[in-house]
């Protein structure tokens, strides 16, 4: 877990330092601080399991079992990218590793998750679906509607709150009058938990508690987990509507911090450590030259891959 | 050959794939006893149980989202809006993700569902219900969009539908749910982008689709009566369009007319004319005519609402004046 931890905070910080130099194109959303959900919640999930991600999504699927070069080449919009460099940052996917995409639109994630979870029901089968979304998308309609769903049929999904106490700019305690998004289970009859999200055993214990009741066939959780986005909304945001406290503490309890400092009372050496932060670099290097060195995809493929029976006429003349 | 309804031949041609293959399953609001508002999903719940006839709350966008979802794990789900207008509630999951998902995905999935909705107006459902939004989907690439007329049509066109490895918008005439024609007893399948002449004519070619149709083919007996040949073609889909079957048919006439019950302005009929006077200008004889909704709410009193769509005599007229008949 300290591995993939380290892996998501070198990739976020790289793709960040690209970024700023311009050679990224677009924007992307950094989860630089929120790495212990992603790794937490990863680690209760086995290989057929699924995962809908979000805008700030690079973490989870990493996290799920994406190859960081690939991964890297995507959000440079390469052809060697996980989807040829046709859906970037916000939209990166394997389905083969169970990962049905990362979602620009905040709530869009949380039916596909239900609807995922409803094919296994159907199909009686064992797999479980892990839906990351933020506190800002438990206020979209989506929310109340999939859960109420996936409440009433007893689908296989948690549904995982990674609370960041932020909508961009907006505080959620200035738009919510609940304390927790998780109280909110109650009103489905559903477990509802909240964690310090940035303890990753805490947040991996929750989250295998609800795997198991899903995948025993007795429904749908919902897991809070509290965290703190470093960065602002998007790479490049300042992020100056927060108070700097937000920040010190946000540093204060680092997650990967917090769990070096666990390791290394718990007969994890140094060295070891070390090792493992030094062999991350080496990856996120690597993963970053082979973006570099990428071609860029064939614009003659730009009509591939959807519908375009017509395109040839289409085409401004 | 037997003589089935609109409705009969749609409930048909869904419950034939759904023997056929166990990943198509039935996504809506009231489906199961009810058999949804238009009775089309009769006797679904009992045959396929709960499992496969999926009835929802009413939670359009989520639902919607949910057959998305479903896609990508491999399931055929054919979702119900109870009227095409309820869109507006569920854009996201058909706009956003399902139109999107194979693209965005470089082509790891493929998003085989089918949007089926009622439209169009004449039954009194006032603003709310009584839209025709083909032009609405028909702006979004990655859909397909499919409007049948008769009942052989739409059988085949649902069988089709449901076949398609893409997210097909299957939009169904309210009031032509009743209508009877013969459907064959063989299994029939017919191709999404597959027009129909179903008249044929030497003086002008009238596009039409959907519930037109047929206020089309009266216009043209009409016509007949003063020796206009008016060639009647029914586009059937709309995404793909059958532009081989209208260069014909336009370079026989050389006028064309478009008869679409949905508001003019950014309608269907702008698109075709546009691509008719892009490729085939040589061709006419006349500018491209259209006969479309008036750009209004759609009224609920009677007399209004039948001010505001074209009916067989206003296609007559429109016809006379591109072919300056004087008479």
């Amino acid at each position: 877990m300290y591995e993939n931890m380290v892996r998501v905070r070198k990739f976020e910080t790289k793709a960040a330092d690209c970024f700023t130099k311009g050679m990224l194109a677009g924007n992307i959303h950094l989860c630089i601080g929120q790495e212990a959900t992603a790794v937490g919640a990863s680690q209760a999930l086995e290989a057929q399991d699924f995962i809908t991600s979000t805008h700030r999504g690079h973490g989870h699927c990493i996290c799920k079992g994406l190859r960081t070069d690939m991964a890297m080449a995507e959000l440079f919009g390469k052809a060697t990218g996980y989807c040829g460099g046709k859906g970037g940052s916000m939209h990166i996917a394997d389905v083969s590793l169970g990962i049905l995409g990362a979602n620009g639109i905040v709530g869009a994630g949380i039916p596909i998750a239900t609807g995922s979870a409803l094919t296994s029901k159907i199909k009686g089968t064992s797999e479980v679906t892990l839906c990351f979304f933020g506190d800002s998308a438990s206020n979209n309609g989506t929310f109340h509607e999939s859960i109420n769903m996936a409440a009433a049929w007893s689908l296989p999904v948690i549904f995982l709150c990674e609370n960041n106490r932020y909508g961009v700019s907006v505080p959620i305690d200035s738009v919510t009058n609940t304390d927790t998004i998780a109280v909110r289970a109650k009103a489905y009859n559903i477990p509802g938990k909240t964690v310090d999200g940035n303890d990753v055993l805490a947040v991996y214990e929750a989250v295998k508690e609800a795997v198991a009741h899903a995948r025993a066939g007795m429904g749908p959780s919902i897991v809070e987990c509290m965290t703190y986005r470093h960065m602002g909304h998007y790479c490049g945001d300042p992020a100056s509507y927060r108070p700097a406290s937000y920040l010190e503490e946000a540093k204060q309890n680092d997650a990967i911090e917090r769990f070096r400092k666990y390791l290394l009372s718990s007969n994890v050496s140094e060295e070891e450590i070390t090792a493992v932060d030094e062999a991350m670099s080496a990856e996120i290097e690597a993963a970053f030259e082979f973006a570099q060195n990428s071609p860029y995809p064939d614009p003659s493929t730009v009509a591939d891959d959807v519908y375009s029976f017509d395109n040839e006429r289409s085409v401004a003349r | 050959m037997s003589r089935q309804s609109v409705s009969q031949a749609i409930r048909e041609g869904m419950r034939e794939e759904m023997r056929r293959d166990d990943n198509v399953i039935m996504i809506g609001e009231d489906l199961g006893v009810m058999g949804n508002p238009f009775a089309i999903t009769l006797g679904f719940l009992e045959e396929f149980g709960p499992n496969r006839v999926i009835e929802t709350p009413i939670a359009e966008s989520s639902f919607t989202g949910m057959a998305v979802g479903a896609a990508m794990r491999g399931m055929r789900p054919v979702v119900e809006l109870m009227y095409n207008d309820f869109i507006s509630v569920a854009l996201d999951p058909v706009m956003n993700q399902a139109a999107k998902m194979r693209y965005m995905t470089g082509g790891q999935v493929t998003i085989p569902m089918v949007l089926r909705a009622p439209m169009g107006a004449g039954r009194r459902n006032a603003g709310q219900h009584s839209q025709c939004l083909e032009a609405l989907f028909t702006h979004i690439p990655g859909l397909k969009v499919v409007c049948p007329s008769s009942a052989a049509d739409a059988k085949a066109l649902i069988k089709s539908s449901i076949r398609d490895d893409d997210p097909v918008i299957f939009l169904e005439h309210k009031l032509l749910y009743a209508m009877k024609d013969e459907v064959p007893d063989e299994e029939i399948v017919i191709p999404l982008g597959q027009a129909a002449v179903k008249r044929e004519g030497k003086d002008i070619t009238i596009l039409t689709w959907s519930r037109q149709v047929f206020f089309a083919l009266e216009a043209a007996e009409e016509l007949a009566k003063i020796g206009i040949e008016a060639e009647v073609i029914d586009l059937r889909t709309l995404v793909p369009l059958d532009w081989d079957t209208i260069k014909a048919s336009v370079c026989k006439t050389n006028n064309v007319m478009v008869v679409e019950e949905g508001v003019k302005r950014g309608g269907i009929g702008a698109e075709l004319s546009a691509q008719i006077v892009e490729e085939l200008f040589d061709e006419l004889d006349a500018p491209v005519a259209r006969v479309a909704g008036m750009n209004v709410v759609s009224p609920f009193s009677p007399p209004l609402e039948d001010a505001v769509f074209p009916h067989v005599e206003d296609i007559v007229a429109g016809v006379k004046k591109t072919l300056n008949y004087v008479g």
